[in-house]
């Protein structure tokens, strides 16, 4: 059975490969296959990981007496059947409410933790070397380290001033700006490239010795 | 005879008070107090108590509990000698406990302290703790509402030039003269993150001219209630065009919540159907360079934006126009230039504004030795 899974793994990887020459029926076989099982995965993975624990068990140990606590659990289900309106086209209207609760739920929980981690956390952190520069516990380098981060972060924030036209002085903070956004991405790009060749190798690693036996 | 009894009773005296002066007796864990954790949704009681000096020879601390009418429990493992506080998040709500703290020596003599009151955790429904982020974000709010009401009353409002987004009509330009579709991806995210909502503006503002030129759009969905919020705003677009009888349902479709296999179908999608223009706008992640690569070898026209930093240098190498960050966000106020979304851009720059001098400040302070900038944004966050 452990051979036959190897095979088949080994064949579909072969032929999601091939899509690096062009589109063709074995790549076209295994994207359909992909899809399908994925979507019938997340499914049963909905079902038992959020259908049944989050709604069924609790409507049931209400229902038996157990806990009268899980009642309250009607609400959320009527919200989430509201979803189903859409197969109706006269009561398409109701598919908003449940949609304006997500996403002024979801607005509501990532707003104060954006402005706390990205931006009150981040500057904290922008200024905090200055500090022990002034006490002088700051390396030759770390001071060096302090002085690029506060230009980077100046230069980068004045990029993406939107109503302020770009000309002047506020030009060149811009230009410095992009250029370390650049600098970053540039880094940015070379790390995860090389973690992209890592998954490669282990996938050439897996056909050669798994599937082929070519390699101990 | 009486003088050596004398000096046997004197040496046995000296014995014992030399020995009573060397053993280590452990002092008790003083004003051990037990109080509802403050801010929590009362699934916690924090103990305290003082700390022991140095020379006590205290090793360590173990935590002891009492349910009303039950017995003594140990909680947690033994706690460093240092520990003052310890916060017990194993306790059941509704009941109450009394604790008892004992000291350990490195000889394993132990002393307990005074057992505390009984005490019960209870959840508060407002954060104290939060009330300066609170504050900052009402300062935030304040300035955008306030410019939303001077952008209404009728003033200009400038918005710099973004070259990712004078490409739109470009594309949509191009699509249409060459007679294929456009594919607009929102990536992977949920339907209440922000680069999902800011790219369904976006896809608004596409979809508005596309309905002028009648050029099918295309909109593969990663998430079922993303794809039907996506239905809505393409069909209000079309709506609000005048051309109701263009839109096709059928063409906004959920493929996979599957990352990868949604990147196989859509590339699937992009070598079939040789899609003129691709949009690729909201929130990817390792697929990005997948897509942008597919759609860079059909040769369509590619506009892609993103404020996943590690997937931007992928959208920049791979496509025509990359929206950096909070260019993204932007777009729906350049796009649009409905007062509304151009006021809050604004507000947006003043909030940055503030930034900008805070760190500028708080640099020079820290210089002089002055800290309250960093405290209160400790406080803060």
């Amino acid at each position: 059975m452990e051979l036959f899974g190897i095979w088949v793994a080994a064949l579909l990887t072969l032929c999601i490969y091939s899509f690096l020459y062009q589109d063709n029926p074995f790549y076209r076989f295994a994207e359909h296959l992909f899809v399908g099982i994925s979507v019938g995965y997340g499914i049963v993975l909905s079902i038992h990981q959020g259908l049944v624990p989050f709604a069924l068990k609790p409507l049931w140990a209400a229902l038996t007496g157990e806990s009268l606590s899980g009642l309250i659990k009607l609400i959320p289900i009527g919200v989430g059947l509201l979803f189903f309106a859409r197969l109706s086209p006269q009561h398409v209207w109701l598919i908003r409410y449940p949609i304006a609760i997500l996403i002024g739920f979801g607005a509501g929980i990532a707003i104060p933790n954006v402005l706390r981690a990205n931006i009150f956390e981040q500057t904290r952190g922008t200024i905090e070397p200055f500090a022990a520069m002034h006490a002088g516990t700051l390396s030759g380098f770390g001071v060096f380290e302090a002085i690029l981060m506060v230009a980077g972060v100046v230069c980068t924030l004045t990029y993406f001033f939107f109503s302020v036209e770009h000309r002047g002085p506020v030009k060149w903070l811009s230009k410095v700006g992009i250029a370390f956004l650049m600098i970053g991405f540039g880094s940015a790009f070379g790390n995860t490239v090389m973690g992209r060749v890592a998954l490669l190798i282990q996938r050439v690693d897996f056909l050669l010795s798994d599937w082929l036996n070519l390699i101990s | 005879m009486i003088k050596i009894i004398q000096c046997l009773a004197v040496c046995l005296v000296l014995c014992l008070s030399v020995s009573t002066g060397f053993s280590q007796v452990l002092p008790p864990p003083s004003n051990v107090t037990a109080m509802d954790t403050p801010n929590d949704d009362g699934s916690s009681i924090t103990i305290k108590w003082d700390a022991a000096p140095e020379d006590s020879g205290i090793s360590g601390y173990q935590i002891l509990r009492r349910l009303a009418g039950g017995g003594l429990e140990e909680v947690g493992g033994i706690l460093p000698a240092g520990t003052t506080t310890y916060v017990d998040s194993t306790i059941e709500k509704g009941n109450a406990y009394a604790y008892i703290v004992r000291a350990v020596s490195a000889t394993e003599a132990t002393v307990e302290s005074e057992e505390t009151a009984p005490v019960s955790g209870s959840g508060e429904w407002f954060h104290t703790g939060k009330i300066p982020l609170l504050v900052a974000m009402l300062l935030f709010s304040a300035a955008i509402v306030w410019n939303i009401y001077d952008a209404r009353s009728g003033k200009e409002i400038f918005v710099r030039r973004i070259p990712g987004l004078e490409a739109v009509d470009e594309a949509i330009g191009r699509a249409t003269e060459m007679g294929r579709s456009i594919l607009y991806s929102l990536g992977l995210g949920r339907v209440e993150e922000v680069p999902t909502i800011a790219s369904m503006t976006i896809l608004g503002q596409v979809a508005r001219r596309t309905a002028d030129y009648e050029t099918p759009l295309r909109v593969p969905c990663r998430d079922p209630i993303v794809m039907n919020v996506v239905r809505e705003v393409v069909r209000t677009a079309y709506l609000d065009e005048g051309r109701p009888d263009v839109y096709n349902e059928e063409n906004v479709f959920f493929l996979t919540e599957s990352q990868f296999a949604y990147a196989a179908g859509v590339d699937g999608i992009m070598v079939r159907e040789k899609p003129a223009a691709v949009f690729l706008q909201g929130q990817f992640f390792a697929e990005s360079l997948i897509l942008a690569e597919t759609g860079n070898s059909i040769g369509a026209i590619q506009i892609a934006g993103t404020d996943s930093e590690h997937q931007l240098p992928f959208f920049i190498a791979a496509c025509d126009y990359t929206l950096i960050g909070e260019e993204l966000y932007a777009a729906s106020a350049y796009l649009s230039r409905e007062p509304m979304l151009l006021g809050s851009l604004r507000g947006q720059d003043w909030g940055k504004l503030f930034i900008f001098g805070i760190i500028v400040l708080g640099v020079v302070l820290e210089l002089a030795g002055v800290n309250w900038i960093t405290t209160l944004l400790q406080r803060v966050s």
